[in-house]
């Protein structure tokens, strides 16, 4: 036995800490969404598991399938105080309530001039791996992140799950919160009671000279897998989680590439405007002349997410692909 | 039907009022538009002045309306400053929104105005989550979702009132029937014979009433308002009523049968109230003639003042994207 071994914890436990640790310090957190409440299992993966039976179903309530009227509600009840995170079970699904989301939580403090704002999260899982195709498994940060007026967060630890939980719950602004299955049940080193993550800091995931390689969520540890095969190949990268998306840690990339002169992005997402677009545009602009290579992005072809196995499997980035790419652009080959 | 609510002398009184200030906006507004002194989209209301002034007597400042684009007349009948809507039609910097909303976009939170919003359906949605606050505060408050005939076919709606009656919410579903959806008609858009009907789909109460009836409208929203302050839950609203100006102001009535927009003009319900408080007694016609005049003063003073305010510094187009972090 290693009594030495730091506490360990998984993104769904230090999800459902970081909601029990909000609603038990601010009764003005409340939490509603699809079977969120224990009679209905306490969220489809029991990330909201215990939280109606400690705070009341008044405060942790299943609703209807219904998500225009979850973010609607999420929405009203900020207005009046309420500090209200809205689960929408899939990010597939954000998009049959996106008026709410784009029309009206993004813009309702600006519209007003100031004297309403939307402190609401509203979180949701995707990601594919899981068999469940075109329709459940898409990655859209960049719609929301190309939204004045919303934040968007995606962690790749459970101690950033937790830290960025909390931020998200404290912001004064509607923050997108994605969550990706593959990695929920991962133990990783826990969080600490009260840990707040800031929204717009990345993270170094790994410290290197010759290329930094900018991703988040789960690509975070596809890079960091992708790691040993570089180094074999005599590279070093510097992994930039960059936790928040909107607005993202633009100094910590600049200082990164001002050292290392070269510059990748991996995402999920499909590539074609995705985030990986904005990252390597702005680094074009600051560091034009001065890149020793390309910029490249690394992200899932411009296509649905297939369902058979191998389709499936062939759709997403790997390691593979991650190494490879950077092993050219540093290389040359 | 019989009346469950009648409104005592100085409540009539003070519908009036308020018709009489809804009425001398709504015609200033096309006045002020028509002489060019202002550029601004325009969804006139006229001739549905009675539902929100009959209506929100029995409303505080602290409950809650969302409204939507052709909505003036709701914020004004909730109390929101002529002063402050003016500037903010006029899209200067005094105006409720510092210019940044404007009239499809008015935000009024010291009277309860929380949202207007020019996306069809959309006031329902939010309006539940302003009545889920009032239901975890217990403060008593109602949440009203005005809306038109149009937004009754759109997902909001239903998901909106699926969601009140399940959760028993005190939200009051106001629906402004005035017989067409931009051009279209009730009947060619609409399955349901009535919109009332469709709350019972909903297990709610839904009742139809002649919107341009001031007796009926106060009974029937009262009747809504005390239900929802007694945790009975949401009731929809249908409200008959008119455009007298069409959808935009601007528009050709080319879609319209003009004998039907004729009948409903000769129906204007401001000089039936205006004649039937005279002949019942409950006002007499200098107190009458008094409140219209006070409403053009005031209207005065607002034009004035909106079209001298100065527009709010650029700085403003990218002030109030996101808040401070604390
Ligand atoms: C979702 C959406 N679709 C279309 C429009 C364009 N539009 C604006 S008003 C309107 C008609 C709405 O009719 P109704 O609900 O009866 O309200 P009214 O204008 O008659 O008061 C339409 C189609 C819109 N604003 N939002
Ligand atoms: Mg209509």
């Amino acid at each position: 036995m290693s009594e030495q071994k730091p506490a360990q914890a998984t993104i769904l436990q230090s999800l459902n800490q970081a909601f029990a640790d909000a609603m038990e310090e601010d009764e003005k957190v409340v939490m509603l969404g699809e079977d969120v409440a224990d009679p209905e299992g306490g969220g489809v993966t029991g990330a909201t598991k215990g939280l109606s039976t400690r705070f009341g179903e008044h405060r942790c309530r299943s609703t209807p399938i219904t998500e225009q009227a979850i973010v609607g509600a999420a929405i009203g009840a900020s207005l009046a105080g309420y500090k209200p995170i809205a689960e929408i079970m899939l990010m597939n699904f954000t998009t049959v309530a996106m008026d709410m989301i784009f029309n009206h939580a993004a813009k309702l403090r600006y519209m007003s001039g100031g004297q309403t704002n939307v402190p609401i999260v509203i979180r949701t899982m995707t990601g594919a791996g899981f068999g469940t195709a075109g329709q459940h498994s898409d990655f859209l940060e960049a719609w929301f992140a190309h939204a004045a007026g919303l934040k968007v967060v995606a962690p790749s630890t459970a101690e950033d799950a937790y830290g960025l939980m909390r931020a998200a719950i404290d912001d004064p602004d509607p923050v997108i919160f994605v969550e990706n299955m593959p990695i929920y049940w991962t133990p990783m080193p826990a969080p600490k009671k009260g840990h707040r993550t800031p929204i717009g800091k990345a993270r170094i995931a790994a410290p290197g000279d010759d290329i930094t390689i900018v991703t988040y969520s789960g690509m975070t540890h596809r890079t960091l897998g992708a790691l040993e095969a570089m180094k074999a190949a005599g590279v070093s990268a510097e992994v930039i989680d960059l936790r928040s998306i909107q607005p993202w840690d633009q100094e910590a990339v600049f200082n990164s590439v001002e050292k290392t002169g070269r510059c990748m992005t991996v995402h999920e997402a499909v590539k074609p405007f995705g985030v990986g677009a904005e990252i390597a545009a702005t680094v074009a602009e600051r560091f034009h002349g001065k890149l020793k290579a390309p910029i490249e992005r690394v992200a899932s072809p411009f296509a649905p997410v297939p369902f058979a196995k191998p389709l499936e499997t062939a759709f997403v980035p790997d390691s593979q692909r991650i190494a490879e790419t950077a092993i050219r652009l540093v290389k040359g080959k | 039907m019989k009346n469950t609510f009648t409104p005592d002398g100085p409540t009539q009184i003070e519908i009036f009022r308020r018709m009489a200030l809804l009425k001398g906006n709504d015609e200033r507004s096309r006045k002020v538009v028509t002489a060019g002194r202002l550029v601004m989209p325009y969804y006139s209301y006229r001739g549905q002045e009675v539902i929100p002034a009959a209506s929100f007597v029995s409303l505080t400042d602290q409950d809650y309306l969302c409204t939507i684009y052709r909505g003036i007349h709701d914020m004004l009948a909730k109390g929101l400053p002529l002063k402050d809507l003016w500037a903010e039609i006029a899209g200067r910097e005094p105006g409720t929104c510092k210019g940044k909303g404007g009239p499809m976009h008015l935000t009024y939170p010291k009277r309860g105005v929380m949202v207007t919003t020019g996306v069809v359906g959309s006031s329902m949605p939010i309006a539940n989550g302003l009545a889920w606050a009032s239901q975890l505060s217990k403060d008593g408050r109602v949440a009203v979702a005005t809306f038109g005939d149009g937004a009754s076919n759109i997902g909001a709606f239903h998901e909106s009132l699926n969601l009140a009656s399940v959760w028993k919410l005190p939200t009051i579903f106001l629906c402004q029937n005035n017989g067409y959806g931009e051009h279209t008609k009730y009947e060619k858009a609409t399955s349901a014979k009535q919109v009332a009907d469709r709350a019972i789909g909903y297990n709610m109460p839904g009742v139809r009433v002649n919107g341009n009836d001031p007796f009926e409208m106060y009974s029937a929203f009262r009747e809504a308002v005390e239900r929802a302050r007694a945790g009975e839950g949401p009731t929809l609203i249908e409200a008959m009523t008119f455009r007298f100006n069409g959808h935009v102001f601007g528009d050709n009535d080319a879609y319209m049968d003009p004998a039907e927009k004729k009948a409903a003009m000769e129906a204007d319900p401001y000089p039936a109230f205006r004649k039937k408080l005279v002949e019942s007694g409950v006002a007499t016609e200098a107190q009458l003639a008094e409140i219209e005049a006070k409403v053009e003063a005031d209207l005065d003073e607002a034009v004035n003042f909106a079209l001298e305010a100065p527009f709010a510094d650029l700085k403003e187009v990218m002030t109030d994207v996101y808040g401070d972090v604390a």
